[in-house]
């Protein structure tokens, strides 16, 4: 690893920390945010973008030592296929069950309901 | 130590930290939807931890495991959100 390109080494480890950055924003904010529906928001987002660059430094120390790096490829589809998917699914079962949202109702969806 | 080694130390304190966090909501979480958002998080929380780690010992073996628990994690956490809101997982 030490006959890497400075501006490869450079990119990649900017890469490295900015995934691992959303990665730790993700994980606060699933543990601080108050409600479930919030908290469906921002590991999701958050954690989607961190694996992604963590992914996007792997692929490029991969492409600089000159394989082609598949397994990051398939790994990257994958996770930008799947994470909205169970996203959404999880947001289905959150629904079924009725879970309570902290969020106000839309305007004027009902009328009679005194604003707080 | 070079600049990526720096990076990819900081990268695996990070989500070193990540993970306890999530761990923390999956066994606190007042529903049992927390609990399930919290897995999938931590599952792709290892996902991302498994490729550092791969970078850091110069070793290719790792993103393989790296995607079967990807896929391992997207298979549970769909199938957990399905037997939350049908019942059932297969009918």
């Amino acid at each position: 690893m030490d006959t890497l390109n400075p501006i490869v080494e450079w990119l990649a480890a900017a890469c490295v920390l900015i995934g691992a950055f959303f990665l730790l924003v993700g994980a606060i904010g699933m543990v601080r945010l108050p409600d479930f529906y919030m908290r469906l928001h921002a590991p999701t987002k958050a954690s989607t973008l961190g694996v992604g660059g963590v992914l996007a430094a792997s692929l490029l120390i991969g492409w600089a030592q000159g394989r082609f790096a598949v397994a990051e490829l398939l790994i990257t589809l994958f996770v930008f296929v799947t994470a909205p998917v169970s996203a959404n699914l999880l947001a289905q079962a959150a629904l079924h069950l009725r879970l309570p949202s902290r969020a106000s109702p839309p305007e004027g969806l009902e009328p009679h309901q005194s604003t707080e | 130590m070079s600049v990526l080694q720096t990076a990819l130390t900081i990268g695996i304190g990070a989500v070193a930290v990540a993970l306890p966090l999530c761990g923390w909501r999956l066994l606190r979480g007042p529903t049992i939807a927390d609990r399930v958002l919290a897995l999938d998080t931590l599952y792709l929380s290892l996902v991302a931890l498994v490729v550092l780690l791969g970078l850091r010992w110069q070793t290719t073996l790792l993103f393989e495991a790296a995607l079967i628990v990807a896929l391992l994690g997207f298979v549970g956490t769909v199938a957990l959100a399905r037997y939350l809101s049908r019942g059932d997982v297969v009918e």
